[in-house]
């Protein structure tokens, strides 16, 4: 009876309630539109318009934004580097991570327990705070400017191994044992058995890790020299810089390098909320 | 537990099976070691070895491509970077931006939470709406806000002159007073959906009977949020204002695309500061410093959240 009265009164109510909810996706959308409409839109109208009302509707929409992106701004090779980089932290690292973190759920050997305490202690050092003597690291062994440079330091990750700790933990043990009395050895129980149950964690160790990977800033600053190995972040902030200045072009740069995460977004809605609220889950 | 098996084995077979037993643990110990092997010596190159070194380098007078010799040379870098005008305003900002940001960030979010955690018709489309920022990556939104807060072309003061007649107007991140917070205004678009979810995972998590007794009890709707909702929240929050109050001191991407400091270091902060001193000056000891001055900030803040946080958590 409660409950009924509950949505009785929500009815009543939903109206004004939609005009506040909708008045803040507003304030959300208006900067991303903004974004959107000024790819679209010939150079001079982006300035031109951009204060007023016009600024929202497409006047004389014309591709020629995403030529000077491609053409000026290398977008084609600075996406192929992101694609490169970003797909071998996250391929490599699903993997690394996970047979770590299967391994210190799993299988115990001696030490275990102390790398795993050591693991959660890594957890609170941040890229920035290692930066510097890595950068340096890195330009003694020669790998500056390089794929390598921007791929390497960033597989491992205390955050995604212990995630896949938590998560291998909670799998019953009787699945795992029935597999193994059939005979199978630790990675045939491990690629057989485990892996297809703990897709949930993959797809949200993915995820957490694309979404880092895709828009790292700091690092390729301080590791690239010129556009060759230069990924889309760094790529963007130099083409703010690089004269002429074109609006119409680096909207259009800006609206493509954000379509492979709205597809992501898209594709993938709820392992994407989902990984997002997990990494809110500590232990 | 296993014992009812054991019982109807052969003992002769028993014997066997302890011998199996014994090989199949071996054959797992080694298998823990090896699937360890490759995540730990990559921690241990990339986390660990810089993490000491910047420790290490930090007493030292090391120097990018120098041709003079490396020693040690104590707490100097410290004391030079910590009576630096220019570091102490960059530390300045990420307080400022910190202590505005922090309780803002997470109360907004805390607001956005709640009213997503409605049960009314479409409510995914908003939720989706106020996270999509996060998809636009931090390089990209500070671009598009670039022109936003362009004072002659962009939006923002297009829409103050229009609401003042024309009478209000503002240099935004060209003025030495509104710099900082532009910064922050456009921070807060971007990553307030991130710690909406955060929220709105743990609201959803409070059991319903608690609302339930204190519907009974009459409790008005702000009571039942001031009483069952925020203590419930507790831990959630916490995490969520440390985690954010982490992210204030590695400001970095929004201000590196939107200022690089300026206007007269107005919005200098500690990553740029570290960057600016070990990339552009090459001095990676006095860069390294800067870093382990960064890391004792996170430690603190880590280490006050630990001591926050009831253990009750399930």
């Amino acid at each position: 009876m409660s409950a009924l009265a509950g949505t009785d009164r929500l009815t009543k109510r939903a109206w004004p309630m939609y005009l506040l909810l909708t008045a803040i996706a507003a304030l959300f959308l208006v900067p991303l539109a903004y974004m959107v409409v000024g790819a679209f839109k010939p150079d001079e109208l982006v300035l031109a318009e951009g204060n007023t009302i016009r600024a929202f509707w497409p006047t004389n929409a014309t591709l020629e934004n995403f030529v000077g992106a491609f053409e000026r701004g290398r977008f084609g090779s600075l996406f192929v580097n992101s694609v490169i980089i970003s797909s071998a932290i996250v391929g490599i690292g699903l993997v690394v991570n996970s047979l770590f973190g299967y391994a210190l759920a799993r299988l115990p050997f001696r030490g275990a327990r102390l790398i795993l305490l050591g693991v959660i202690a890594l957890m609170i050092i941040p890229l920035e705070a290692v930066a510097i003597p890595l950068l340096w690291m890195m330009s003694e062994v020669g790998l500056r400017n390089t794929y390598t440079v921007q791929v390497l330091p960033f597989i491992a990750n205390p955050l995604f191994v212990y995630l896949f700790y938590t998560f291998f933990l909670a799998i019953p043990r009787e699945l795992e044992e029935a597999a193994r009395v059939d005979g199978a050895g630790p990675l045939t129980t491990f690629l057989r058995v485990s892996v297809p149950l703990a897709k949930p964690a993959y797809a949200t160790v993915g995820i957490l890790s694309f979404l880092f990977a895709w828009g790292q800033l700091l690092w390729p600053v301080l590791v690239t020299s010129g556009p060759d190995v230069r990924p889309l972040p760094l790529g963007i902030s130099v083409f703010v810089t690089q004269p002429p200045i074109s609006w119409g072009d680096i909207m259009a740069f800006a609206f493509l390098m954000t379509i492979p995460l709205l597809i992501v977004f898209i594709a993938f809605q709820r392992w994407f909320v989902q990984s997002v609220a997990s990494s809110g889950v500590k232990g | 537990m296993a014992t009812s098996l054991e019982d109807r084995a052969a003992p002769r077979e028993a014997h066997g099976a302890q011998r199996e037993e014994r090989r199949q643990r071996r054959r797992r110990r080694r298998a823990g070691v090896l699937f360890s092997l490759p995540g730990l010596l990559l921690l241990l190159a990339f986390l660990v070895t810089p993490f000491l070194m910047a420790v290490g380098l930090s007493l030292t007078n090391l120097r990018l491509a120098s041709p003079l010799d490396t020693r040690f040379i104590g707490l100097d870098n410290y004391i030079a970077t910590l009576t630096d005008p220019s570091f102490r305003q960059a530390f300045g900002n990420n307080v400022t931006f910190t202590l505005v940001v922090v309780p803002l960030q997470t109360g907004l979010a805390l607001a956005l939470a709640v009213l997503v955690n409605q049960s009314l018709r479409g409510i995914k489309a908003f939720r989706a709406i106020y996270f999509s920022p996060v998809v636009v990556v931090m390089t990209v939104a500070a671009t598009v806000w670039l022109l936003l807060y362009s004072p002659d072309h962009g939006l923002l003061n297009g829409v103050l002159s229009f609401v003042s007649f024309g009478t209000l107007q503002s240099e935004w991140l060209r003025s030495e007073t509104m710099a900082l917070p532009s910064i922050m205004i456009m921070s807060i678009w971007q990553g307030v959906g991130f710690q909406m979810i955060i929220i709105l995972a743990g609201l959803q998590d409070i059991p319903e009977e608690l609302y339930e007794a204190g519907a009974i009890d009459g409790a008005s709707r702000w009571q039942r949020f001031a009483y069952i909702t925020v203590p419930q929240l507790r831990n959630t929050l916490i995490f969520v204002a440390t985690v954010t109050m982490i992210l204030a001191f590695r400001l970095f991407d929004q201000v590196w695309v939107m200022t690089r400091g300026a206007p007269l270091g107005r919005t200098n902060v500690m990553m740029l500061e570290m960057v600016t001193v070990g990339f552009e000056r090459q001095q990676i000891a006095r860069a390294s410093a800067i870093a382990v001055i960064f890391f004792l900030v996170v430690l603190t803040v880590t280490i006050v959240q630990r001591f926050l946080l009831k253990e009750d958590r399930g």
